[in-house]
C-alpha cells in the first residue's frame, strides 16, 4: 500500500492508528484517580509528543543513516519557530504559511551550515555543527535583538504584538494561530464515565503532519537514496572507488533532516506563538541526540518511541514527589518507607534528568540499538522460552 | 598602548581556563584517543571541591554564650566552626578564609581519584568503538555528574571569595611603568594565570623531564611499539586521565572565585573548550596551551566598546567564527600533527 | 596504443623519490602485471591511477583522457574500478545491497536523488545484481551482513561489485594478500574466468610469483620507483635484473 512493503505498510498503520487515538491511549486513567497524574493526554504534552517526534524522526535520517552526529540541529529548529512567529507578526495567524516558510528557512540555513560542516568528518563534523548552533544561539539571544534590526527579541523572547501589522488578519478570525479559522487552542472535552479525553485541534494537525513525513521518512529509508546514506555510514571509501560522490549525498541529507527540524520548530510556534533563543542552545540538540539513540539509531520508529519516552518522562517523572513515592512504598515497614523513599528521590522530581542521564549511559553502553533493540531482545527471549515449552511439550519426559 | 595590555590581561584569566581545560582534553585525547565531553564537568567539580572544603572547614558546633544575649534577651547561640575550637579562633578563622587555595591540596586526591575511576570504570571499554559513541556515552556521563552535584549542592550560584589577603586589586600599570590607574587589575585574576603558568609547566616538565613523561611521549606517538617494548602503556595513560582530571579540577577550584561555581558551569565551559582544542590542533599539547590563550585575548578584544559598536555581538560570536575558519582552511589546527584525523 | 599510459610520472614524498620517471603502457584487453620488491613504489603508482594521489610530474591517460586532477569518483566512472588490498565493502550493509550499489552507480551517475523510489521496485537492477551474485557463486549469501563473510568471500563479493559496473580497466591490489593458499587459488580461478569471459583489462599489483605467472599477459618490474624491464613473462623468469632487484632485498 501507498508503494511500501507489507511491514512497513503494518508500522505506518499502527504509528497512525496509535497517533489518532493518543488522547484515549494516554488516558487509561480516570481523571481525579491517584493514578490520574499518570495520565498524559493533555494537549500540551500530546503535541510535544509528535512534534519532538518529527524532530527525532528527521535528526535520524541525517544520524542514523550516515553517521554524522550533529550536535547543532537545534538551531534549525529554533530559526523554523523564528520564521513562523514573523509571519504570525507581520501577515497572518494562518499556520499553513507559517510552517511553510518555516520548513524553507530552516532548509536554507541548514543547506548553509550542512555546506561548510560536511567539508569534515567525525568527530570534526561534531564540533563544527556545536560552533554554528552556539554561534546562532549567541546571535539570535543578543545580537539580532538590538533597537536598530530586532529580528528575535532577544532574551523575551519572538512574540506577536497587539500593534503588530498582521496584514491578512482580520476580526472575524481567532486572536491566535489558527487553521482557516480552526483555533489550535480549540480542545472538545469528551466525558465517558469517570473518564475524560481531550481532542485538541492543534494536536491533530500535529499528528497529521508528522504520519505525513513519518511516511516519507520510510519511503526515504526504502530508497535507493537511503541504501547510499547507508553506504555512506559503512565505508566512505568504497563509496568513492564505486564513481558515487559522497558530498552531495550527506548534504542532502542534512538539509532534508534540517527541514524536519524546520518543521517542528513551526509547528511549535503554531501551538505557541512565541520563539525563544534558549530552544538553539546546544543543550537542545543534545536532547533530540538523546531522544533518537535512546529509541532506536537507524530504525524507523525508535526516533518517535525516544521522543515519546523523554517527553513523557520529562513530564511525568518530574511531578512525582515525596508524597507520591510515600504512596507507593505505604505497604513496607515504616522504617524501609523511609529507605527506599531516600533511595528514589535523588531520580525523580526535579532529578529526572539524572535518571535520563543514567538511563542515556546504560544504553549507550549496553543496548546501541535502544528501546527498539530491547524490545526485539525481549521478543526474541519470549519467542526463545515459548519454543522451548512448546519443545519440552512435544518431547516426553525420560 | 596601556589599553591594548588591558585588554590582553583582561583575555588572560578565561584564556587561563580555556588553556586548563584544553591542555586536559587534549592529553585525553593524544594517549587515549578518547573525546571526552565529561571534561566540562571534571571541571565543574573541582570547583565543588572548593565549596565542600569551605563547608566542611565551617561546620560548627553551638554553644551558649551567656555573656550576650539575642534581641529577645534570651542568651545567644554561638556557632563556633571546629577548626577555630582546634587551632584557636584566629588560626582557625585563617584556614577558613583561606579555604580555596587549601581545596587544591584537597582537590588533587579526589580529582585523581575520579579521573582514574572514570577511566578504568567507563571509558576503557570505548577505546575500539567509534568516536560518535565515546561522545555520546561521555556526554551522558557529564549530565550524570552535574544532576548528582546540582542535588547535593542545589541549582544556585555558590559564592566561593578569595582569602582577605588576596581580595581587591593592584595597580599593575604603575608597577610597570605607566602612569597610576591605568591598569588595575585584580589579584585573583593574577594568581589565577600564574596558577595556570605553573600548572602547564608542571605538565609540561613532567612529561618532558621525567622517565615517566617520556613513556607516555613516546606512546602517543606510537603506542603499538612502546606496548611491543615490553612497557604496560595502559597503565600509565590511566594515570594520564588522572592527571587531565586534576588539571580540570584544579582549573575549577581557583576559577570559583572568579565566578561564583554553578551545577552547569562545565557544560558552558566544555563546548568553547572543544574549540580551543580544534583551533590549537588535534592532539597537540602545545597547540592547545597557545589556543587557549589565544582564544581568551581574542574574545576580551572583541569586547572592546570600539569593536562592539562596530561590529555588534562580535565579542559573542568571535571564538566559533575563528573556529570555523580554522577548521576549514587548516583542519590540523595551529600546532597539530599532520593526519591526525584531519579528514 | 594501450588504454592507460602512463608517462613519466613522478612522485616525492618529502625527501623519498616513490616513483621515478615511471613509464608504462597497458593494452587493452590484457592482464598487466606490475611486480617489484616492497618499497617498490607500486601502491603509490596505484594511487595515482585513481585520483588518491596526484603526481608531481608527468601524465596518467586513460583511453586517450587525461585522470590527473580528478576525483576518485570522477575516475571511476570514466570506467576504473578499483579492488583493495584488504577488502572494502559495505560491512553493515548486505551482500545483496552491496551489489546494488556499484549498479546504481553506474546507472544513475555520483549522485542522484532518488529519496522517493523504492529499491524493492527496481526490477532491472535487482535482477542485474541477482545475477552477478549467481555469477560470483554467492547468491545463497545475499541476505548475509557482508562484514560477517570470510575474507576469501569479501574478496569475491568485491571483485564482483567492481565487475557489476562493468569497467574497462580493474586495477587489483594484491588482491590475494593474507589469504589462505585455497582462498587464493579461488581467486586465480576466478580472475581466470574473468578474463576469458569479459572484454576487460586488468592491471594488478601481486607480491605472489605464483599468481602474476598464472594470470599475466604481461609483467612490468618496478624497482627502488623505477621501472626496470617490461616483457612478457617467459622473459622475466629468467631475467637477470629481477632476480637481482629481488635478490637484494632478500640479502
Amino acid at each position: 500500500m501507498l508503494g511500501l512493503g507489507k511491514k512497513d505498510t503494518t508500522l505506518l498503520i499502527v504509528v497512525a492508528v496509535l497517533t489518532l487515538c493518543a488522547p484515549f491511549i494516554l488516558n487509561p486513567f480516570p481523571a481525579g484517580s491517584a493514578m490520574a497524574q499518570f495520565n498524559a493526554g493533555y494537549p500540551d504534552l500530546m503535541q510535544r509528543f509528535v512534534i519532538f517526534g518529527i524532530f527525532a524522526v528527521g535528526f535520524n535520517i541525517l544520524f542514523g543513516l550516515t553517521g554524522y552526529l550533529s550536535f547543532g540541529h537545534a538551531a534549525f529548529l529554533g530559526v523554523g519557530s523564528y520564521s513562523a512567529v514573523w509571519i504570525f507578526k507581520l501577515f497572518t495567524y494562518n499556520v499553513l504559511p507559517a510552517i511553510a516558510l518555516s520548513v524553507v528557512v530552516a532548509g536554507l540555513f541548514s543547506l548553509l551550515i550542512g555546506f561548510v560542516s560536511l567539508r569534515r568528518s567525525g568527530i570534526y563534523f561534531s564540533i563544527l555543527t556545536l560552533a554554528f548552533a552556539q554561534m546562532s544561539f549567541a546571535l539570535a539571544y543578543s545580537v539580532l535583538s538590538n533597537p536598530k534590526f530586532n529580528l528575535t527579541n532577544g532574551e523575551t523572547g519572538l512574540q506577536v504584538y497587539t500593534d503588530d501589522p498582521q496584514w491578512f488578519h482580520s476580526d472575524r478570525l481567532p486572536d491566535l494561530p489558527h487553521l482557516f479559522g480552526l483555533s489550535m487552542r480549540a480542545t472538545h472535552t469528551m466525558h465517558m464515565g469517570d473518564w475524560s479525553f481531550s481532542f485538541n485541534t492543534g494536536y491533530y494537525l500535529c499528528a497529521v503532519v508528522m504520519l505525513l513525513v513519518f511516511y516519507l521518512a520510510i519511503r526515504i529509508f526504502r530508497s535507493p537514496f537511503g541504501m547510499m546514506l547507508r553506504a555512506v555510514k559503512s565505508n566512505q571509501q568504497r563509496m568513492n572507488y564505486t564513481g558515487l560522490n559522497t558530498r552531495p549525498y550527506t548534504l542532502a541529507a542534512f538539509v532534508i533532516s534540517g527541514m524536519y527540524a524546520g518543521l517542528a520548530g513551526g509547528l511549535m510556534a503554531a501551538m505557541d506563538p512565541l520563539a525563544g533563543a534558549e530552544r538553539m542552545q546546544w543543550t537542545a540538540s543534545g536532547e533530540v541526540v538523546l531522544m533518537t539513540i535512546l529509541g532506536g539509531t537507524g530504525t524507523l520508529i525508535g526516533p518517535v518511541l525516544g521522543a515519546g519516552f523523554i517527553k513523557y518522562f520529562e513530564n511525568i517523572f518530574s511531578k512525582i514527589n515525596d508524597t507520591v513515592l510515600h504512596g507507593w512504598f505505604g505497604f513496607l515497614p515504616d522504617g524501609l518507607e523511609d529507605v527506599m523513599v531516600f533511595i528514589v528521590h535523588p531520580f525523580i522530581g526535579k532529578g529526572w534528568h539524572l535518571t535520563l542521564g543514567l538511563l542515556f549511559m546504560l544504553v549507550v553502553i549496553f543496548l546501541p540499538g535502544g528501546l527498539v533493540e530491547g524490545g526485539q531482545r525481549l521478543a526474541r527471549w519470549i519467542r526463545g522460552r515459548r519454543a522451548e515449552d512448546s519443545r519440552r511439550k512435544t518431547e516426553p519426559a525420560e | 598602548m596601556d589599553a591594548f595590555l588591558l585588554q590582553i590581561l583582561n583575555g588572560l584569566d578565561k584564556g587561563s581556563a580555556y588553556a586548563l581545560i584544553a591542555l586536559g582534553l587534549t592529553l585525553i585525547f593524544g594517549t587515549l584517543g578518547v573525546v571526552n565531553f565529561a571534561h566540562g564537568a571534571l571541571f565543574m567539580i573541582g570547583a565543588f571541591c572548593a565549596v565542600t572544603l569551605e563547608r566542611l572547614l565551617t561546620l560548627s558546633f553551638e554553644t551558649i554564650d551567656p555573656t550576650k544575649t539575642d534581641f529577645l534577651g534570651n542568651p545567644l547561640k554561638v556557632k563556633t566552626p571546629y577548626v577555630e575550637s582546634w587551632f584557636g579562633p584566629e588560626t582557625g578563622a585563617a584556614i577558613i578564609d583561606w579555604s580555596v587555595p587549601l581545596a587544591l591540596i584537597f582537590a588533587i586526591p579526589v580529582m585523581l581519584a575520579i579521573g582514574y575511576a572514570m577511566e578504568r570504570g567507563l571509558i576503557k571499554h570505548f577505546y575500539k568503538r567509534p568516536h560518535a559513541d565515546q561522545i555520546l556515552v561521555t556526554f551522558g556521563l557529564a549530565i550524570v555528574l552535574q544532576e548528582v552535584v546540582k542535588y547535593f549542592f542545589g541549582a544556585n550560584p555558590i559564592q566561593t571569595p578569595p582569602p582577605e589577603a588576596l581580595r581587591g586589586s593592584v595597580d599593575l600599570g604603575q608597577m610597570i611603568g605607566f602612569q597610576a590607574n591605568a591598569i588595575i587589575y585584580p589579584i585573583w585574576r593574577l594568581i589565577y594565570f600564574f596558577f595556570a603558568v605553573a600548572v602547564i609547566g608542571g605538565v609540561f616538565a613532567f612529561l618532558q623531564f621525567t622517565t615517566f613523561g617520556m613513556v607516555v611521549r613516546a606512546g602517543m606517538a606510537d603506542r603499538e611499539t612502546v606496548g611491543l617494548l615490553g612497557i604496560n602503556i595502559d597503565r600509565r595513560f590511566t594515570i594520564m586521565f588522572g592527571i587531565a582530571a586534576a588539571v580540570a579540577g584544579l582549573a575549577g577550584v581557583m576559577y570559583g572565585p572568579l565566578n561564583p561555581p554553578n551545577y552547569h558551569m562545565g557544560m558552558d565551559f566544555l563546548v568553547l573548550s572543544f574549540v580551543v582544542v580544534v583551533v590549537g590542533g588535534m592532539g597537540s599539547l602545545p597547540g592547545a596551551v597557545l589556543a587557549g590563550f589565544l582564544l581568551g585575548i581574542l574574545e576580551s578584544f572583541a569586547s572592546t566598546t570600539w569593536a562592539t559598536t562596530t561590529l555588534p555581538g562580535i565579542n559573542q560570536i568571535i571564538i566559533y567564527l575563528v573556529a570555523i575558519i580554522i577548521l576549514l582552511t587548516r583542519p590540523r589546527g595551529l600546532m597539530g600533527r599532520k593526519g591526525v584525523m584531519e579528514d | 596504443m594501450g588504454i592507460l599510459e602512463v608517462k613519466n610520472v613522478s612522485k616525492n614524498f618529502g625527501g623519498l623519490k616513490a616513483l621515478n620517471n615511471v613509464t608504462l603502457d597497458v593494452r587493452e584487453n590484457t592482464v598487466h602485471a606490475i611486480i617489484g620488491p616492497n618499497g617498490a613504489g607500486k601502491s603509490t603508482l596505484l594511487n595515482c591511477l585513481v585520483g588518491k594521489l596526484i603526481p608531481d610530474t608527468g601524465s596518467v591517460m586513460f583511453d586517450g583522457q587525461s585522470v590527473l586532477g580528478r576525483k576518485p569518483f570522477e575516475i571511476n566512472q570514466m570506467g576504473i574500478s578499483r579492488v583493495f588490498q584488504t577488502p572494502e565493502i559495505f560491512g553493515d550493509l548486505t551482500v545483496m545491497e552491496n551489489m546494488l550499489i556499484p549498479i546504481f552507480a553506474r546507472r544513475d551517475g555520483a549522485f542522484r536523488m532518488h529519496a522517493i523510489e523504492s529499491v524493492a521496485h527496481e526490477s532491472a537492477v535487482l535482477e542485474q545484481a541477482e545475477k552477478m551474485l549467481i555469477d560470483m557463486k554467492m547468491i545463497d549469501k545475499r541476505h548475509m551482513h557482508a562484514a560477517s563473510m570470510s575474507r576469501g568471500d569479501k574478496r569475491r563479493l568485491e571483485i564482483g561489485m567492481c565487475l557489476s559496473q562493468e569497467p574497462r580497466l580493474l586495477l587489483l591490489d594484491e588482491p590475494t594478500a593474507g589469504m589462505a593458499r585455497a582462498d587464493t587459488n579461488n581467486t586465480i580461478d576466478l580472475l581466470k574466468q574473468i578474463k576469458a569471459e569479459r572484454d576487460i583489462t586488468i592491471a594488478i599489483i601481486e607480491h605472489d610469483m605464483h599468481v602474476v605467472f598464472s594470470l599475466a599477459d604481461r609483467i612490468t618490474v618496478l624497482a627502488q620507483g623505477t621501472p626496470l624491464v617490461e616483457d612478457e613473462p617467459q622473459n622475466i623468469r629468467g631475467n637477470p635484473k629481477v632476480r637481482e632487484a629481488y635478490l637484494g632485498e632478500t640479502a
